[in-house]
C-alpha cells in the first residue's frame, strides 16, 4: 500500500485527492451533453404536447410524465400495415440478413489472419483494418458509383451473359440495402471474432488431433465453441450501429419500401413528430441495453484478462 | 510463377479454400474504394468510364474541391472540427484515464461505465438526444459547430482513455513514485515523468481522434444548422444521390489520405516508442 507508506513523509506521495481530481473534468463533460441530454428525451417523450404549434413541450419533473404518445408509438407498431410496422420489418429483415452475411464471411477471414496467414499476418492485418479509416459516406460513395446504370457491375454482368438490361441497384431495391449494410459493417465483425481466435490456445487443438479427431471434428467440437464469446460480441458490435442505421438506406434505396426505423427516427426531427421520434429513440435503447449491458460486461473481463487483475 | 502453379494444381494444400476466402474479402473491401479513388482523378466528368488522368478535380476546374467554394468549406469545416475535437477529447480523456487507473476509489467503477456505456450507444440516439438538448435547454450553444464540437468531443473521448489506459498497465507505478522519492512534487512527478511515458499514446489517441471526427457523419450532420457548418461526410451524403462530378470523389479522396496518413504516423510512432517491452501491452490496442 503506497498510500499508506508514504503517509509520514510530507509530499512523498500523491495526495489523496489528487487522481480523483482528474476525473472530473471528463465526467463533467459526460454528464453535461450525455446524461442531461438523455434526460431530456425522456421529458420530451413522455411530456406535452403545444396543441397549436404541435411542438413538443419538455416536462422535467417526473411526477407529472405521461405515457400517452409513448403507448401510442408502441401502439403503431402492432397495427399491421402503418408505417411504423412495415419499419420495423424491414430493420429487422435487413440487420438479420446482413449479420449473418458478416458472420458468414467474417468468420473465416479471422480465422484465416488468425491461424494461416503466417509470414503474411501484418500485411493482411493491415489491410483489414484500412476499412475502420475510410470514412463510411466514402465507401458508400464508392458503391453507388459502381452500381450506377451504366457501373461496373452491371457492365461486368453484361459480359458475362447473366443481364440484358442494366439493373437499377439504386432504385429501392432492399438487396441492394442488406449487401451495403454488411458491407458496411463487417470489419467490425471481423475484430473481436480475430481477437478470440488468437487468443486459442494451440495445445488444445493438438491434443484434440492427438485424440483422434479429424480437421474437421476438430473445429466444430474445438473450436467454434471456444470462439463463441468472439461471435457474440461481433453479433453485437454490428448490430448496434445497423439498428440505427438511417444513411444507408437513403443513399442505397431511398424509397418508402427501404425505410428503416433509423428513417423515422430522423425524418421525424426535422416535423412536427418530434415527440414521436423520442419516444422511438427510447424504445431503441430499451431494446439494445440488454446487448449493450452484455458487450460492456465481456469487454471489461477481457481487459482483466490483459491486466492479469 | 511455375510455383504459383503448381500451387493452383493441388487442391488439397493447406487453407487454400481460406485463402481465396481472405483474398476475395480485401478485394471486396478495398477495390470499390480504389476505383472511387482512381476516379477522382479522371480528365472528364465521368464516374463509370476511365479518359486519362488529370487533376483538374482536385485544383484548375472551376468545379474541383479548391475552386468550388461550397466544396472547399466543407473540407476546411472538416479539418476545424477534427482539430477542435481533439483538443477537447485528449486532454479530457488522458486525464480521466490517469485518474481511473491511479484511483481505485468509490465512484470510479460508476464514472468508468459511464464513459464506456456513451461509446456504445448508438450514435444516432446520441445525436437525436443532443439535437433536443440544444434546440429545448442550451439555446445557448444551439445547432451547429460549437454543439458538433461539444457531442464529437465527449463521444470520441473514450478512445484516448482505452488507449491510454492500455499504457498504463505496462508502465506501472514504479517510475514516479521513484521521482517523488527524489523529491519531485506530485505536479511535478505527472509533467516530468508519466506524461513523457505517455506520449506514445497521447500521440495515438490523438490520430485515432482526428481519424474519427473527420469521418463522423451521424453526431455532426444531427447537430449541423445548415451550409455553414457541413463536414466532407455530410457534403458527401447530400451530394451523392445528385448525379455528382468527381469533384466530390476528389473531395473524399484528400480526408481519406488525411485520415491513412494520421493512422500511418500513429502506429509507427506507438510502435517505437514502446519498443522492446511486453507484448502484451503493445497488442492492448486492438486498431493500432
Amino acid at each position: 500500500m503506497p498510500e499508506g507508506a508514504g503517509s509520514g513523509t510530507r509530499g512523498a506521495w500523491f495526495p489523496r485527492w489528487f487522481w480523483p481530481s482528474f476525473a472530473t473534468p471528463a465526467t463533467l463533460w459526460l454528464v453535461v451533453f450525455f446524461v442531461v441530454p438523455f434526460y431530456v428525451i425522456l421529458a420530451i417523450a413522455f411530456g406535452q404536447l403545444d396543441q397549436i404549434f404541435l411542438t413538443p413541450i419538455p416536462v422535467y419533473n417526473p411526477l407529472h410524465w405521461n405515457a400517452n404518445a409513448f403507448v401510442d408509438v408502441v401502439q403503431q407498431f402492432t397495427t399491421s400495415g402503418s408505417v411504423y410496422q412495415s419499419a420495423l420489418w424491414h430493420t429487422l429483415v435487413f440487420v438479420g440478413i446482413a449479420t449473418a452475411i458478416c458472420l458468414l464471411i467474417g468468420y473465416p477471414v479471422a480465422y484465416f489472419i488468425a491461424r494461416h496467414a503466417g509470414r503474411h499476418k501484418t500485411l493482411f492485418l493491415v489491410l483489414f483494418i484500412a476499412p475502420f479509416w475510410i470514412s463510411y459516406m466514402m465507401r458508400m460513395l464508392a458503391w453507388m458509383n459502381l452500381l450506377q446504370p451504366n457501373g461496373y457491375v452491371n457492365r461486368g454482368l453484361e459480359a458475362l451473359g447473366l443481364i440484358d438490361q442494366p439493373i437499377q441497384w439504386l432504385n429501392g431495391k432492399p438487396i441492394t440495402v442488406i449487401l451495403g449494410l454488411a458491407y458496411g459493417y463487417v470489419p467490425y465483425m471481423i475484430l473481436p471474432l480475430y481477437g478470440t481466435l488468437d487468443r486459442i490456445n494451440t495445445a488444445t487443438l493438438e491434443a484434440s488431433r492427438d485424440l483422434g479427431a479429424g480437421q474437421i471434428h476438430t473445429f466444430f467440437r474445438v473450436t467454434l465453441p471456444l470462439s463463441r464469446q468472439g461471435i457474440l460480441a461481433g453479433i453485437v458490435i454490428v448490430t448496434l450501429p445497423m439498428f440505427g442505421d438511417y444513411y444507408t438506406t437513403n443513399l442505397l434505396a431511398s424509397t418508402r419500401n427501404t425505410a428503416m426505423v433509423g428513417t423515422l427516427i430522423v425524418s421525424s426531427m426535422g416535423s412536427s413528430l418530434v415527440q414521436q421520434g423520442a419516444s422511438l429513440v427510447l424504445l431503441l435503447l430499451l431494446v439494445l441495453l440488454l446487448p449493450m449491458l452484455y458487450y460492456l460486461r465481456e469487454t471489461s473481463r477481457a481487459s482483466e484478462l490483459v491486466s492479469g487483475a | 510463377m511455375r510455383r504459383f502453379f503448381r500451387w493452383l494444381r493441388n487442391p488439397w494444400a493447406k487453407a487454400r479454400f481460406l485463402w481465396a476466402i481472405a483474398i476475395g474479402y480485401m478485394a471486396w473491401t478495398l477495390l470499390p474504394v480504389g476505383i472511387a479513388v482512381l476516379f477522382s482523378f479522371n480528365s472528364t466528368r465521368a464516374l463509370t468510364a476511365w479518359h486519362g488522368f488529370s487533376t483538374r478535380w482536385y485544383v484548375g476546374d472551376v468545379n474541383s474541391v479548391w475552386d468550388d467554394p461550397t466544396l472547399k468549406a466543407a473540407l476546411f469545416q472538416s479539418l476545424k472540427l477534427a482539430t477542435l475535437t481533439v483538443l477537447i477529447a485528449v486532454p479530457l480523456g488522458v486525464a480521466f484515464a490517469l485518474a481511473l487507473d491511479r484511483w481505485r476509489g468509490r465512484g470510479s467503477g460508476t464514472q468508468n461505465f459511464l464513459m464506456l456505456f456513451s461509446f456504445i450507444t448508438p450514435e444516432i440516439a446520441i445525436g437525436v438526444a443532443l439535437f433536443l438538448f440544444v434546440i429545448q435547454v442550451a439555446t445557448g450553444i444551439g445547432l451547429g459547430f460549437t454543439a458538433q464540437v461539444a457531442g464529437l468531443s465527449m463521444y470520441m473521448m473514450a478512445y484516448p482513455v482505452i488507449v491510454v489506459r492500455a499504457r498504463l498497465l505496462s508502465i506501472g507505478k514504479e517510475y514516479e513514485e521513484a521521482a517523488m522519492d527524489l523529491g519531485a512534487s506530485p505536479i511535478g512527478a505527472l509533467r516530468r515523468v508519466l506524461l513523457p511515458l505517455l506520449s506514445p499514446a497521447i500521440f495515438a489517441s490523438v490520430a485515432i481522434v482526428f481519424a474519427a471526427a473527420i469521418d463522423n457523419f451521424v453526431i455532426s450532420s444531427q447537430l449541423s444548422s445548415g451550409a455553414g457548418d457541413q463536414t466532407v461526410p455530410i457534403m458527401i451524403y447530400s451530394a451523392a444521390r445528385r448525379g455528382p462530378l468527381p469533384s466530390l470523389n476528389a473531395l473524399a479522396t484528400l480526408t481519406l489520405s488525411a485520415s491513412m496518413l494520421l493512422i500511418g504516423m500513429a502506429v509507427w510512432i506507438y510502435r517505437r516508442g514502446t519498443r522492446g517491452e511486453r507484448k502484451a501491452a503493445r497488442t492492448a490496442i486492438p486498431l493500432v
